[in-house]
């Protein structure tokens, strides 16, 4: 070979437009697969309690989840959920986390327990991939600094201010105000969550009645005889109530029982109230309650065509928050992979700040989320329960009807 | 005292009553069989599915419906003595205790699969009506079946004292030896004796169907709550389950209104480190 000079191609060039060509199709062929990717449905990991104590509210959100697929297909965003249940554990939610993201999980959605959402959050941390939060109201989660955490709902100071400022509204329309109240709550994470955040609002937010008591249960206890005892020998004549599952129903039935008649039970946001199994067990003593929380605007047409898919596949079950919110949170995940053009977490997270999404299903202005991947434009309401349905009654532009305050004593209700 | 502070004693008085009576069959059948039923509390949450069921289905009061359920349990019970646990009865504790602790979780996952995760309550026309005892507002519900509950420890102990059979199930607690000197078939006492611990059982399962609801997690908790009533009350002693039952019925009551009600469980918990290191026979057991 020495001194000898060939017109070949040798093989040192060779290999040199070798990887000049490889290159070229490699930048090609990530174009095509780019654009293949963003066609393939996007793989979503869906975490909920589906058992456990939370069981009832993790399956509302995934009857939501179930009519997502369906709607998103007309609109042009293929999503494919992989749903795992947390069993109503923390260390459950974890580990499925990193199941699904090891079993490809593009994104990971959930998980409606505060401290299970705080260690998904981590796992998703750990492994650079979003997770889009469902439903979640512990405020550490958007303090931690995560990167890829993005959550469209509201914090517990959030939900307490506004639902404290809806009760004035109520008090200014009926035009009854109560003389005093107390406050009962579950002491799991998001109760106590609450708790602080009313503590810390209350006295900020010139509310025209003193907070007597507060009073934490345990959520689990066989019985809670005891807390409603104490909550009526304060003589309040309001009620406010963070239940988180069940203890609502355990708490209506003792008061019905103890005769401790408020003017109205109120929950300044949070989960019970407005299911069908508080409906089913109390009957008539489940009226009149009401919840300030965020909720699905009647009037979009978006909404109108999640009302439309739901009720066809479950017409027996009802149609509330957390069916909105699922949805909610799916279509953050599924546009911002459509505005990326991919489905790679990495290209999905460089999406997702970017998200401004103005037609949706929940009462308050476009998803926007800030840079601690907060969505900050989230809008409560009031809903108040009549004849076994809850309707909204507050803001008045998106009201179904008119707030009744004080309720009718447990044994005027016919 | 306060009228509500009385109220809430008569709560805890009135629950406790038929928390004594579940404890009740967990005493009958140490004090006999010397076997610890691990399974107490699934075997009770089972009774409360079914007192579930008949309501659901035939639309059966817990109330009408507690004979059939005691009398389900009663089976079981003796098919369970009869069956698996008498190979089991001279085996050593740990040995039991991995019996009955593996019948248990069968029986929790059981009822998760066939009844699932969510919580089952029995809502009766009168679930909501009390009684005005002067000052007093009494729970008309607790009050039927806390008088249920006491009946039937009544009849139980009637039981032991005057019928041959429940004379004949003391002698083999008394003096086993003895017992079978006498010509006793002791394996058909037994497993008569696990089948009443376990009829009392299904009878305080009815009853509790009407105070609380029932998930797949009830069971073990109320394993919990009746092994502390009868480490509390004496183990063996049918006094002491009544006297313990009531005794923590109370004193969760008292925790809650007068530390926080959040801290009302670990107050029993607390009550049974106390007996176990003042009286560690209970307050109504003999001393070894």
């Amino acid at each position: 070979m020495s001194g000898h000079s060939s017109p070949m191609v040798n093989r040192r060039d060779f290999l040199a437009a070798g990887a000049a060509g490889a290159a070229v199709l490699g930048l090609g062929d990530r174009g095509l697969s780019g654009r293949a990717q963003a066609a393939q449905p996007l793989k979503i990991g869906l975490l909920l309690p589906l058992s456990g104590g939370l069981a009832r509210e993790g399956q509302s959100c995934k009857r939501g989840a179930d009519v997502t697929p369906g709607l998103l297909a007309d609109m042009g965003m293929p999503v494919q959920l992989m749903i795992a249940d947390t069993e109503t554990n923390i260390d459950t939610a974890r580990t499925r986390a990193e199941k699904l993201i090891a079993d490809g999980a593009q994104v990971l959605i959930g998980a409606f327990d505060s401290a299970h959402t705080l260690a998904v959050a981590q796992v998703c941390e750990q492994r650079g991939v979003p997770l889009v939060i469902n439903i979640a109201a512990a405020p550490n989660i958007t303090e931690q600094g995560f990167k890829t955490v993005f959550r469209n709902f509201p914090t517990a100071p959030k939900l307490v201010s506004e639902g404290l400022a809806l009760m004035k509204d109520v008090f200014k329309i009926t035009g009854t105000t109560p003389t005093k109240a107390v406050f009962l709550h579950n002491n799991d994470t998001f109760g106590t969550a609450m708790a602080g955040a009313v503590n810390k609002l209350f006295p900020t937010l010139d509310m025209p009645f003193p907070l007597v008591e507060t009073i934490a249960y345990d959520g689990n206890a066989r019985d809670l005889a005891v807390e409603v005892g104490k909550a009526k020998a304060t003589g309040a004549d309001l009620v406010l109530l963070v239940p988180h599952g069940d203890d609502c129903i355990r708490v209506i039935r003792e008061m019905v029982k103890q005769r401790f008649e408020p003017k109205a039970v109120v929950s300044p946001g949070s989960p019970g109230m407005y299911e069908v199994q508080f409906y089913k067990t109390l009957g008539k003593y489940s009226d009149y309650c009401m919840t300030n929380l965020p909720w699905i605007n009647p009037k979009t047409a978006m909404s109108q065509a999640l009302l439309k898919a739901f009720s066809k596949a479950y017409p027996d079950a009802l149609f509330e928050m957390n069916i909105g919110y699922t949805f909610e949170a799916i279509l953050i995940a599924a546009d911002a992979a459509k505005r990326a053009g991919s489905t790679d977490p990495k290209a999905i997270l460089a999406a997702l700040p970017a998200t401004n999404i103005a037609e949706h299903v929940m009462i308050g202005g476009p998803i926007v989320f800030d840079a601690k991947g907060q969505n900050t434009n989230t809008r409560s309401a009031t809903i108040q329960n009549f004849g076994g349905k809850p309707l909204v009654v507050l803001p008045s532009d998106v009201a179904e009807a008119k707030p009744v305050f004080p309720a009718p004593g447990w044994q005027q209700r016919g | 005292m306060s009228i509500d502070l009385a109220n809430q004693i008569l709560t805890g008085l009135l629950t406790g009553l038929v928390y004594s009576l579940m404890a009740l069959g967990l005493s009958v059948i140490f004090g006999v069989v010397r076997v610890v039923n691990f399974a107490h509390g699934e075997m009770t949450a089972l009774a409360m599915y079914a007192a579930w069921a008949l309501f659901t289905w035939l639309e059966l009061d817990p109330l009408v419906g507690m004979p059939l359920i005691a009398l389900m349990l009663f089976v079981l019970g003796y098919i369970m003595q009869r069956g698996l646990i008498d190979a089991f009865v001279s085996k050593p504790e740990h040995i039991q205790f991995i019996l009955l602790v593996a019948i248990a979780i069968i029986m929790v996952n059981g009822s998760l699969l066939t009844f699932g995760p969510d919580a089952h309550g029995v809502q009766v026309s009168y679930g909501f009506d009390t009684y005005e005892v002067g000052p007093l507002l009494v729970d008309k519900v607790r009050l039927l079946a806390a008088a249920a509950a006491l009946g039937i420890s009544g009849l139980l102990m009637l039981f032991f004292r005057r019928t041959m059979t429940g004379k004949a199930i003391r002698a083999c607690a008394d003096n086993l030896v003895g017992a079978k000197v006498i010509g006793l078939n002791v394996k058909q006492l037994y497993a008569v004796t696990f089948g009443i611990g376990a009829a009392c059982v299904g009878a305080a399962g009815a009853l509790l169907s009407l105070l609380i609801d029932v998930m797949p997690s009830t069971g073990p908790e109320l394993t919990m709550l009746a092994f502390i009533i009868v480490i509390v009350g004496g183990l063996g002693s049918m006094g002491g389950a009544l006297l313990g039952g009531m005794l923590i019925g109370v004193s969760e009551v008292l925790a809650g209104y007068f530390l926080m009600p959040s801290m009302k469980g670990m107050f029993s918990f607390a009550i049974l480190i106390l007996i176990l290191v003042l009286r560690p026979q209970g307050l109504m057991g003999a001393r070894k």
